[in-house]
């Protein structure tokens, strides 16, 4: 009797486990496709194969910027800094390429590099010197901002001297192989990113790590894993993700602005709680996160096209925020 | 006479789970009951319902024979009803006076200001008729773990409660602080209070209680009175069957190498000139109060608090520990007092938490976690263990105290730790899979790992240790052999103080919890 009465409520449990997490999911998709059916129907533009592809275009870079931000908020923490990062990294990409005329391979490492290499500053802050991350990550927002600033003498470098440059976003690797599909490469490289990120997170070590420091720092940390290191990877490889969103929005500028940048991070944290990522820690997945961003530039461009003004777009993304967050409250309770 | 409360047929079920099933229950004035059962029996779902945290599905509740409904915790305080959780819900940045009359706070003012030192001066009272001496304006945070609790009760007092529920009140309280409540209890019970007492201890529930209802599986099983009811009667109900308690040998351990040598360990005011040997296959039981240093040496030696001097040998080496990396590098693991907060990553899976230790064993090309492999581990040791639950991939959250606390053990299983430091291995886990833990603790003895036993119940380190020692403030007070020693030898040396003042002793308490 026990055990049969036992069994059963394990089972359930089980169940109502699995079910939770795709039903996260699935609500997010399903938003997702009910935006884009509602725009469909309000306006023929929409589903163009055009409009469609600016969509996704639109999306590159806060996709990987939110990628980024889904590391570093699966540990517990926050990443403030990732939006002026991403300029700070495409201006430097600007240096080594235009002031320097450098190959642009080696521009396109020193970007990655450069973000790499702040988000291990960001790490260190956090991780060894106790800097509680809101605080570090904006004080880094505003360091780099001002950084980008001042490297750049305020004024956009422009990639003239690198034709090749504009190719990272702009033009098309499948649509060259398939031209019914002229998906561009900035896009790609969202997707590549997004892969290999949701590979890191539930296949390696490193991923583990991100998940249990976010599930339970201290328990980790007398597990005898080495939490301060691990932390700082975390933020590195963050960083490393926002130097690609840099080179993205570089290419598609055809320069380095030095004065974009802020409020980008805001849209990045945005996606990610919208894909069902908890802001305590512990939880998220890199497939919620850029059905999270889809779901803010299909809104973005639909009220576009529906030609509602800018500043209604803003009040219903905040709004559609707060309703994600909402649902996703009620869906635990219940 | 009528009763206080009548419960009768009461069912609640959650999501798949039919927690209460026909459940009874019936208090006095002036009693105090005891509820008790396994874990997951249905105890504090019951008396969750009654104050007004659950709302039941069918059945009664008389409150001084009149049916009553019971739909929020504000209701119950209207009743009368007070409930002491087993966590204790106090902000911790606020005074004692502040956290027993928030919400209720005496103002001033037109009602524009707060009145604090109304709100002292009522705090000071409660504190006075409980024989207590505490500072009503001192920070939460800041108190031993027992204080905190009196506080939650000088809380429940304030509402002038005629029924009060105790989930496990003495869990983290030494012996000392355990009578301090008993003599509050008893206090309450003169003045006509109520009290359920949920508690798996039996020796407290034979000193304190005046009847006792058992409950199995969310139902009801019996209520028979303490004083002619004996502990293997009462225990044979809960389970459902007898279970024996019997010592184990000693071992002959003298011919063991000395794995683990510490010697003049110090840190701050909490670790005073500590030291210690334990041998091969050895379990040696760490007694004392709460507060005496236990888990500060315990830290200390893993490495996740730093030491001020002290020199430590790990089978004749000596060596530095700076984090737990060291110390787990070592074959050295802590098993924390506190699973959730220190142990265990709950959101993750069964498997997840297992392996968190050894992870690097676990990876191909070192970056790829080897799933196949960490599933088989994780399988093979829910097996070994017996712990109960559906698949590996369960979160831990949803398993019981006991099957987490196995959980935490195969972790350090896992990781092949030689030397393990098992803090309060048992604290919150029912009878049944206490005894697990016990042989499980033998077993791994016999298999040669030195274990080092922290504990309050003193019946258990008797039961447990090959040898004893024992800590008062900070300091080893002696060793016993396990062999012909009672508990009153044991306290004679836990309360062994160096300075009997009792500020003296509070400095020291306060400094261990911080």
């Amino acid at each position: 009797m026990t055990t049969i009465v036992e069994k059963e409520t394990q089972t359930v449990i089980r169940s109502a486990v699995l079910s939770q997490g795709a039903w996260q999911k699935l609500l997010a998709f399903a938003s997702l496709i009910a935006l884009m059916a509602v725009f469909s129907i309000a306006s023929e533009n929409f589903l163009q194969a055009d409009n469609l592809i600016g969509i996704l275009q639109a999306t590159a870079v806060n996709g990987v910027l939110a990628v980024a931000a889904t590391f570093v908020i699966i540990t517990g923490g926050i990443d403030l800094s990732v939006g002026t990062l991403m300029t700070f990294c495409a201006v430097i990409a600007g240096v080594f390429l235009t002031y320097w005329g450098l190959p642009m391979p080696v521009g396109i490492l020193a970007a990655i590099a450069a973000g790499a290499l702040c988000g291990s500053v960001s790490g260190t802050l956090i991780a060894k010197m106790k800097i509680p991350p809101f605080i570090a990550t904006l004080g880094m927002m505003m360091l780099l901002k001002g950084l980008a600033l001042v490297i750049s003498g305020t004024r956009p470098i422009y990639f003239n001297d690198t034709p090749n440059f504009s190719m990272i976003s702009q033009e098309s690797f499948i649509g060259a192989i398939l031209p019914f599909l002229p998906i561009p490469n900035g896009v790609l490289i969202l997707f590549v990113v997004a892969v290999a990120s949701s590979l890191v997170l539930t296949r390696t070590a490193l991923g583990r790590y991100t998940f249990a420091l976010g599930s339970n720092e201290e328990a980790v940390r007398l597990s005898g894993v080495n939490t301060d290191f691990w932390k700082i990877i975390v933020y590195t490889v963050s960083g490393g993700i926002c130097g690609i969103a840099g080179l993205i929005i570089a290419s598609r500028l055809n320069s380095a602005q030095p004065a974009l940048g802020q409020g980008y991070e805001l849209d990045a944290i945005a996606a990610v709680v919208i894909g069902g990522t908890s802001l305590s820690g512990g939880r998220g997945t890199i497939l919620g996160t850029i059905i999270g961003a889809l779901i803010i530039s299909v809104l973005t461009n639909g009220l576009r096209i529906l030609s509602v003004a800018q500043e209604w777009q803003t009040v219903v993304t905040g709004v559609i925020i707060i309703l994600a967050v909402y649902a996703d409250i009620l869906r635990r309770r219940s | 006479m009528k009763p206080l409360v009548t419960i009768t047929d009461l069912d609640k079920s959650f999501p798949g789970v039919k927690a209460l099933k026909k459940a009874r229950f019936e208090l006095f004035a002036g009693e105090v009951h005891a509820l008790m059962g396994e874990n997951g029996a249905g105890k504090s779902t019951l008396m969750k319902v009654l104050a007004g945290i659950y709302h039941k599905d069918a059945g009664e509740i008389l409150i001084d024979g009149t049916p009553v409904d019971i739909p929020s915790p504000r209701a119950a305080q209207d009743l009368g009803i007070s409930i002491i959780h087993q966590e204790l819900n106090l902000m911790n940045d606020l005074t004692a006076a502040q956290n027993i009359f928030i919400g209720r706070e005496p103002k001033r003012a037109m009602g524009l200001l707060l009145d604090e030192e109304a709100l002292n001066r009522a705090a000071a009272e409660i504190f006075k008729r409980m024989h207590l001496r505490l500072d009503p304006q001192a920070e939460v945070g800041g108190l031993t773990v027992a204080k905190q609790q009196m506080v939650e009760i000088a809380k429940a007092l304030s509402f002038r409660s005629k029924v009060l529920i105790m989930d496990e009140p003495t869990a983290a309280l030494n012996s000392a602080e355990i009578a301090e409540l008993f003599s509050i209890i008893r206090q309450l019970k003169a003045e006509g209070v109520g009290i359920v007492y949920i508690s798996h201890k039996m020796d407290e529930l034979e000193e304190i209680s005046d009847r006792v209802t058992v409950m199995r599986d969310g139902e009801y099983v019996g209520t028979v009175p303490t004083a002619s009811t004996s502990v293997d009667t009462i225990i044979s109900m809960m389970v459902g069957r007898s279970l024996t308690e019997t010592k184990t040998d000693v071992p002959d351990l003298s011919s063991h190498e000395v794995v683990l040598e510490v010697r003049n360990l110090r840190r701050s005011s909490t670790i005073q000139d500590v030291s210690f040997k334990l041998r091969k296959g050895e379990i040696l039981g760490f007694a004392g109060l709460m507060g005496a240093g236990r888990t500060e040496v315990a830290r200390a030696i893993f490495g996740a608090d730093p030491i001020d001097s002290g020199e430590i040998i790990v089978r004749g080496q000596p060596v530095t520990i700076r984090s737990p990396q060291d110390a787990v590098r070592l074959g050295i693991g802590y098993l924390s007092e506190d699973r959730k907060r220190f142990g265990l990553a709950t959101g993750m899976d069964v498997a997840a938490n297992i392996v968190m230790p050894c992870l690097s064993k676990f990876l191909s090309m070192n970056v790829f976690l080897k799933a196949r492999a960490i599933r088989e581990t994780a399988r093979s040791y829910i097996g070994r263990l017996r712990i109960k639950t559906p698949s590996e991939a369960q979160e831990v959250r949803f398993l019981s105290g006991g099957n987490q606390q196995k959980i935490v053990i195969a972790k350090w299983l896992a990781r092949d730790c030689e030397i393990l430091f098992f803090d309060e291995p048992t604290r919150g886990i029912d009878i049944g899979a206490k005894n697990e833990i016990y042989k499980l603790l033998n077993a791994l003895a016999e298999q040669g790992r030195a274990i080092v036993m922290i504990s309050s119940e003193l019946p258990e380190i008797l039961r447990m240790s090959h040898r004893i020692a024992v800590m008062c403030e900070g300091r080893m007070t002696g060793e016993l052999p396990s062999e012909g020693t009672t508990q009153e030898d044991i306290m004679r040396l836990a309360t062994q103080r160096h300075s009997i003042t009792a500020d003296n002793v509070n400095a020291a308490t306060k400094g261990s919890i911080s």
